[in-house]
């Protein structure tokens, strides 16, 4: 069975979600082959494994965590030169993106980003995409050269499919090019303890209507009852009142989880096109004609400082 | 010596507009009014900072597309940029991001450059792997996504916010820098920029100017192929309650319904 290429999203050895999704659309094509580099690499190999890896190549180098992106780049083609693929994936982050986009100027192949779905077909695989804020639907293929295709979280279902998941040293060097970007200081973020946005089942997002930094509390305590991620409207971001990592829309992240609720959101085009692809979508707004009411399935129409705490204890009582 | 900047800038539909596709599955630029994409314009303005605080700078901006995308280079020439270099061709029509990366390299090669600075996406095709691949094809260093970029003496550096971590980057010029949304508010073009625009040069070129063949681009030459375009349906009305006070509890009888509590 022709081999698929699956680039690995973790951190110190744990594999993000969106890898193990990937995982599973990389069966419906061919047998997977994981790439995994960077600071605990190896240790991916088991979660790997358990959901379809049949092999796990790894490497590990400072210039990963040293300078941007083109190592990256270069451990994936060394990969594709070993393994002659029949499609790459790779999880649609910024730098997935990034890592995808310059290996496919390398090896002389199209790219597609984005994907929402992945499907075998005649003539390679099929991706689905979302666009003009989720208006419309795509279907499409790359023509030229070994299919890379990007895909975003919450694309598929993670399953188990146990494989061998061998461990196998990844020969990598580093070409001219990987040492010209500097990280010259890293912070990491501090975890809130909640889900990653993108990833999330669950987001409860604030808008204007929460009026000020400090009422984002409110949202925060409804998106820990349900075990939720918190996003936030531009009008929001940009006021100062939640990071901008937590921006849901056009010019933040577009997330597609079960259930979406919009507080205080009025939803122009700027945010319906970073959530319009959820399953459900809820929103409480004390204007009536906000145009966020023509998505939803279940509306409130009232005040958020009024309904959002009652829905938080409401549901904290019947979780008991 | 004078700091050459290119900023690549893209003429999109309104994305308030109704957007649709045409015929041949490319995107439909009649029936809706064109734009330059507002994300292209954090990185005209971070160019003309970046000009503003240097001895001696050039900003062009560069773009590829149809007739009418002259409109996105006059509305960055107003908010100051220097010149302009408008690639057209019929032969374009239907490139995809490859094509158009490539396109863009070889324009940027002829007009020469110290620095290219892009927008983090375009706001129709939102791939936001451009700049990456401009860093790729021109084989200079990457420093992309940033919330805040500046040069001195040759280096750019700048910060890059990830969903992990924010990092501080720094590379040697040449290089490809992409800013974000979140680097400065861009400036309105005032009336005397909007007069001043009108005198300023407008470069065209075509293919044959860029020693590019009309099969490496274009619809024929993409290098994906769109099989079918379809409209999402609607959303089935929803049900809308007013809070008469018990709107919470109505809302979580809803959400137990659907079994998410």
């Amino acid at each position: 069975m022709a081999e698929v290429l699956v680039y690995v999203d973790h951190m110190d050895g744990a594999v993000r979600k969106p890898t193990l999704e990937l995982l599973t659309l990389a069966r419906r094509i061919g047998e997977p082959v994981a790439v995994a580099v960077g600071a605990g690499a190896e240790n991916t190999a088991s979660t790997l494994a358990e959901h379809g890896a049949a092999r796990v190549l790894t490497h590990d180098a400072s210039e990963y965590a040293d300078y941007l992106v083109v190592p990256k780049v270069d451990a994936l083609q060394a990969a594709y030169e070993a393994v002659s693929p029949a499609a790459v994936l790779v999880p649609s982050s910024a730098e997935g993106k990034e890592i995808a986009a310059r290996l496919a100027v390398r090896i002389g192949s199209g790219i597609i980003t984005d994907a929402v779905d992945l499907e075998a077909g005649d003539e390679g695989p099929v991706a689905t995409q979302s666009v003009f804020a989720a208006s419309y639907s795509t279907k499409s293929r790359v023509s030229k050269g070994t299919p890379v295709i990007t895909v975003k979280p919450n694309s598929a279902p993670v399953e188990a499919a146990p494989a061998a998941g061998a461990v196998e040293a990844l020969a990598v060097s580093f070409s001219a090019q990987a040492t010209g970007t500097k990280v010259a200081a890293r912070t990491p973020r501090e975890s809130t303890g909640r889900p990653e946005l993108t990833e999330a089942a669950i987001v409860v997002s604030g808008g204007r209507g929460v009026n000020g930094a400090g009422n984002f509390a409110i949202i925060e305590a409804l998106a820990d009852s349900l075990g939720a991620a918190v996003g936030a409207s531009r009008a929001a971001v940009d006021a100062g009142w939640y990071p901008h990592t937590n921006q849901v829309g056009q010019t933040g992240k577009s997330v597609s989880p079960q259930l979406y609720i919009a507080s205080g959101i009025s939803g122009a085009i700027q945010h319906r096109a970073g959530m319009q692809t959820s399953k459900t979508i809820v929103a409480i707004n004390k204007d009536s004609e906000a145009p966020i009411f023509d998505l939803v399935d279940y509306g409130v129409v009232g005040d958020l400082f009024e309904v959002v705490p009652q829905l938080t204890e409401e549901i904290k009582a019947r979780k008991g | 010596m004078s700091l050459r900047i290119v900023v690549t800038v893209k003429y999109v539909p309104d994305a308030t507009g109704d957007r649709h596709f045409a015929k041949d599955l490319t995107v439909d630029r009649d029936d809706v009014d064109g734009l330059l994409s507002e994300l292209d314009e954090y990185a005209v303005e971070q160019a003309l900072q970046i000009a503003e605080n240097a001895d001696d700078a050039e900003v062009t901006v560069l773009t590829v597309g149809p007739e009418d995308a002259k409109d996105a280079l006059r509305k960055a020439l107003s908010m100051g940029a220097d010149k302009a270099i408008h690639v057209e061709d019929d032969d374009l029509h239907g490139t995809d991001v490859m094509g158009t990366s490539l396109v863009l390299a070889k324009a940027i090669e002829k007009a020469g450059y110290d620095l290219v600075i892009s927008g983090m996406a375009s706001t129709d095709g939102t791939a936001g792997v451009v700049p990456a691949l401009l860093a790729e094809r021109l084989g200079v260093p990457q420093v992309t996504l940033l919330s805040e970029v500046s040069v001195e003496d040759g280096v750019v550096t700048g910060r890059r916010d990830g969903d992990t971590a924010s990092e501080q980057l720094e590379a040697q010029l040449p290089a490809v820098v992409s800013v974000t949304d979140q680097s400065g508010e861009a400036r309105y073009p005032s009336f005397k920029g909007i007069m001043a625009a009108k005198k300023k040069p407008v470069q065209a070129w075509d293919l044959s100017d860029l020693d590019i063949e009309a099969e490496e681009v274009g619809l024929e030459g993409a290098w994906t192929k769109v099989d079918s375009a379809t409209e999402r349906p609607a959303r089935t009305a929803g049900t809308i309650v007013t809070d008469e006070g018990e709107g919470g509890k109505q809302l979580a009888e809803f959400l137990a319904s659907q079994k998410f509590i």
